[in-house]
């Protein structure tokens, strides 16, 4: 009988975008403010950070105190709906697969909600890695080709720093940045005095205001939760809801999408997706399709989009959509600070971030690995969330507390006063670099299973190489250095070696994963060229990390909004120019 | 109804039939119940999890609970700078939060029924019907990990999750966070470190952080 129809949207748009985060966000923003229609996909909830955001929301408004579930898993007051598993959406490990890590969040916005505003761009030699050190490819582009676009969105989105003319870590326009922090201080003098730079770190971030629509930072250190005054950079509140207000963006939540749609030619006409609402199965039309659903997904449709003209699934002629996934490397530790014991109280809240970091700083010919990485830090006297006060037994047993050296454990309030005694001293520093792309490191379609949706779900198979685990080596023995030279006390991650890695995180876990839909110009061994645009089909883009060629030991979110800003011009220049 | 302001910019035709029937599905009525206050920041299948957790059944019986109060109190008592942990409603949190989590289920009831029987072999009472020296008798035996006796391990682990839980609890609720001194999460201008503060760790900022970073005044 009739009941399940696949009901087809009359309006024809210009451009159909799947996927709100940063890349679909921008090119929302961009293309409707040329005066294109534009469909915006999201497969997830309507979110908007003023009205859903749990910003200034006590520990004690949340009957777990915070903690984290499988709806949030950085937290009950984080800004970001789902994570690393969704009811209904499975994916799978190939045997001989390190376990990959897979961040999905489902809302306006993505994971732009929540994330840590650090927005590095990347540097000239982050587009040449194999003319340096021979491991894996070039970009078909350069930074000079980028760096028009970073100034652009220095400028429309804000973000604060320094200028310190480092080769590879390009100053930006920036608001000022924070003070640091009492940690931070600390941190700074250890670090320089064993030769570790730390200079002010680059989040996007308003000290500043910076236009009528958004707000000025309050110093709550609550970016996670995604900020009501749009103090921060969310693609809900900085791109998306500026782009509806031309009034020509029609925005669909709750659409997963399962398919690009193309006709005889092998052109991408539009998108089918199941509105989640109704369990109903739709299409859009446009006169082009962008791809920005995250760099896994992206790939995910682009290989289940096989027709006659694309048997080995969209844009795949060249055999690489799905490979070449690489993430951030990820390696951390951390302990206490006893010149911190008994401190004084004062707001130290600060940005929800750190106000200084560490940019790449050694010759990576001197060292037995080809890539770098940055470092993060943190600590001081944060709001308390459940966790706090877990394993007492390991502390005050060990110094004494106002002078007084008790046994370890204990009860009563000689307990609470140990609790206040230590609170605030607590420091950390993990690593973020750069993995060598390979492609025997992929994505693909599980031929067994698919989701609720019926869609194809995807089976990983990364593993970390020697290069990623000698990094991770090194930013041991160096935050090691670092802590001893401040006084710190390692109390956890200091015990890591070669039997773990050296503690590198999962791949995937540090959530930065890219290269799944690579640019090049030889088409080939590339699924897009220099302008995101799929080799096979004019009409395809991705403008997520699914474009990038490598990583670098930068963030790649900044990027991905360059990207998203060049592509969307492009679009509009070769529409006028009825190449589109 | 903010739903409905949120979704003006959502398709109006085919498609949003599907997107308005979620705006008004049963579930919107029950929101507007008890425990929805504050539930503006919640998805649907938050919301949903957490009716089913409210209807379930208590998890711990009559004793156990009595025999927390008990505990948690020894564990934070009121003193000079702040109430007890049943001021700060810590039963109420544990009695959520094994339900929440049941992994802690097991440890919990293993743990505390583990307490009764040390109770009855020493005191040949349960814990709750100890007097206050008997029950510090029988918590000196299990507070002091490097020095309990190895008879004792399994209480040592109940009490480290008692405390654990117990501090928490505490230290997230309105009694404990003025307890701790946490001055944040509240809108301000961060102007760096206070000056008597820096002094006192011998720091100062740099010219140039003077300069440049962001002051407000």
């Amino acid at each position: 009988m009739g009941d399940l129809q696949i009901k087809k949207q009359p309006k024809k748009y210009d451009a159909v975008i799947v996927g709100s985060g940063a890349g679909g966000g921008m090119a929302a923003y961009v293309l409707a403010n040329a005066g294109l229609k534009v469909c915006l996909l999201e497969a997830g909830a309507d979110y908007d950070p003023a009205k859903h955001s749990s910003q200034l929301k006590n520990p004690w408004e949340s009957p777990r105190r915070g903690a984290s579930t499988k709806f949030r898993p950085f937290g009950d007051f984080d800004g970001c709906f789902w994570g690393w598993e969704i009811d209904g959406e499975p994916y799978t490990m190939a045997e001989g697969s390190d376990k990959w890590d897979w961040w999905r969040a489902r809302m306006i916005g993505g994971r732009t909600n929540h994330w840590g505003r650090i927005s590095l761009r990347f540097g000239p030699k982050d587009f040449k890695r194999r003319s340096i050190d021979g491991l894996g490819d070039d970009w078909p582009i350069s930074y000079d080709d980028v760096k028009p676009y970073y100034d652009k969105i220095d400028k429309l989105l804000g973000v604060f720093g320094s200028l310190e003319g480092l080769e590879n870590d390009p100053d930006g326009i920036f608001l000022p940045p924070p003070k640091p922090r009492l940690h931070e201080l600390m941190i700074k003098k250890a670090a320089t005095g064993i030769g570790v730079p730390v200079i002010p770190s680059r989040l996007s971030i308003l000290t500043k205001q910076i236009n009528k629509e958004r707000g000025e930072c309050f110093y709550c250190a609550q970016c996670g939760r995604s900020c009501k005054a749009a103090a921060d950079f969310s693609s809900s509140s900085a791109l998306v809801q500026p782009a509806v207000r031309t009034g020509n963006v029609d925005v669909i939540t709750q659409a997963m999408a399962r398919e690009v749609i193309t006709n005889n030619e092998g052109i991408a006409t539009g998108v089918s997706y199941v509105d989640k609402t109704d369990m109903m199965e739709y299409q859009v039309s446009g006169r082009v399709v962008i791809l920005a659903a995250s760099a896994c997904e992206t790939a995910r449709l682009l290989l289940n989009s096989k027709s006659t003209r694309h048997p080995n699934g969209l844009a795949n002629s060249s055999n690489v959509v799905g490979k070449y996934l690489h993430d951030s490397t990820g390696a951390a530790l951390g302990g206490v600070l006893p010149e911190l014991f008994g401190r004084k109280r004062y707001n130290e809240d600060g940005v929800g971030g750190m106000h200084v970091y560490t940019p790449w700083w050694l010759d990576n010919k001197k060292l037995d690995f080809p890539r770098g990485y940055h470092i993060e830090y943190w600590g001081g006297m944060s709001q308390p969330a459940y966790g706090f006060g877990f394993g007492m037994q390991g502390m005050n047993g060990k110094y004494a507390v106002n002078g007084v050296k008790k046994d370890a454990g204990g009860y009563g309030a000689s307990l609470k006063e140990d609790v206040r005694y230590f609170y605030g001293a607590g420091v950390g520093m993990a690593g973020r670099g750069e993995a060598v792309p390979r492609i025997d490191n992929y994505c693909e379609i599980d031929p067994k299973v698919v989701d609720k949706y019926g869609i194809p779900v995807l089976r990983f198979h990364t593993t970390h190489s020697d290069y990623e685990i000698k990094q991770a080596k090194h930013m041991k023995e160096t935050f090691k250095e670092i802590m001893h030279e401040m006084g710190a006390i390692i109390t956890w991650g200091g015990d890591d070696d070669a039997s773990n890695n050296y503690g590198l995180a999962n791949p995937g876990n540090i959530i930065h994963e890219a290269g799944t839909a690579r640019m090049g110009n030889d088409k080939r061994t590339s699924a897009l060229n220099k302008w995101s645009q799929a080799h096979d089909c004019k009409t395809l883009f991705c403008v997520d990390g699914s474009q990038f060629t490598s990583q670098a030991d930068k963030n790649i979110t900044w990027t991905i909004l360059a990207l998203s800003m060049r592509a969307s011009e492009y679009i509009i220049d070769e529409m006028k120019k009825q190449n589109l | 109804m903010d739903r409905r302001k949120s979704i003006k910019a959502l398709v109006v035709g085919t498609v949003a039939t599907g997107v308005l029937v979620d705006a008004c599905k049963p579930t919107d009525k029950k929101e507007n119940t008890t425990a929805s206050a504050g539930l503006d920041d919640r998805m649907d299948e938050e919301k949903k999890y957490l009716a089913k957790l409210e209807k379930e059944e208590k998890f711990f019986t009559e004793h156990e609970m009595a025999t927390i109060t008990i505990l948690v109190d020894i564990i934070v008592p009121k003193d000079d700078v702040s109430g007890s942990a049943t001021d700060a409603k810590v039963p109420d949190f544990l009695e959520f939060i094994v339900k929440d989590m049941p992994s802690h289920q097991t440890p919990m009831r293993g743990g505390l029924r583990w307490l009764d029987i040390q109770s009855f072999k020493q005191f040949e009472k349960s814990f709750v019907d100890c007097s206050a020296t008997q029950r510090i008798q029988l918590v000196d035996q299990i507070a002091y990990p490097e020095k309990a006796k190895p008879e004792m391990v399994q209480g040592v682990s109940f009490f480290n999750l008692m405390r654990d839980l117990t501090l928490t609890g505490f230290y997230t609720s309105e009694i404990g966070v003025k307890d701790l001194d946490y001055r944040g999460n509240v809108p301000n201008k961060w102007n760096g470190v206070p000056d008597d503060v820096l002094k006192q760790y011998k720091l100062a900022y740099s010219e140039r952080e003077l300069k440049e970073c962001a002051s407000y005044s």
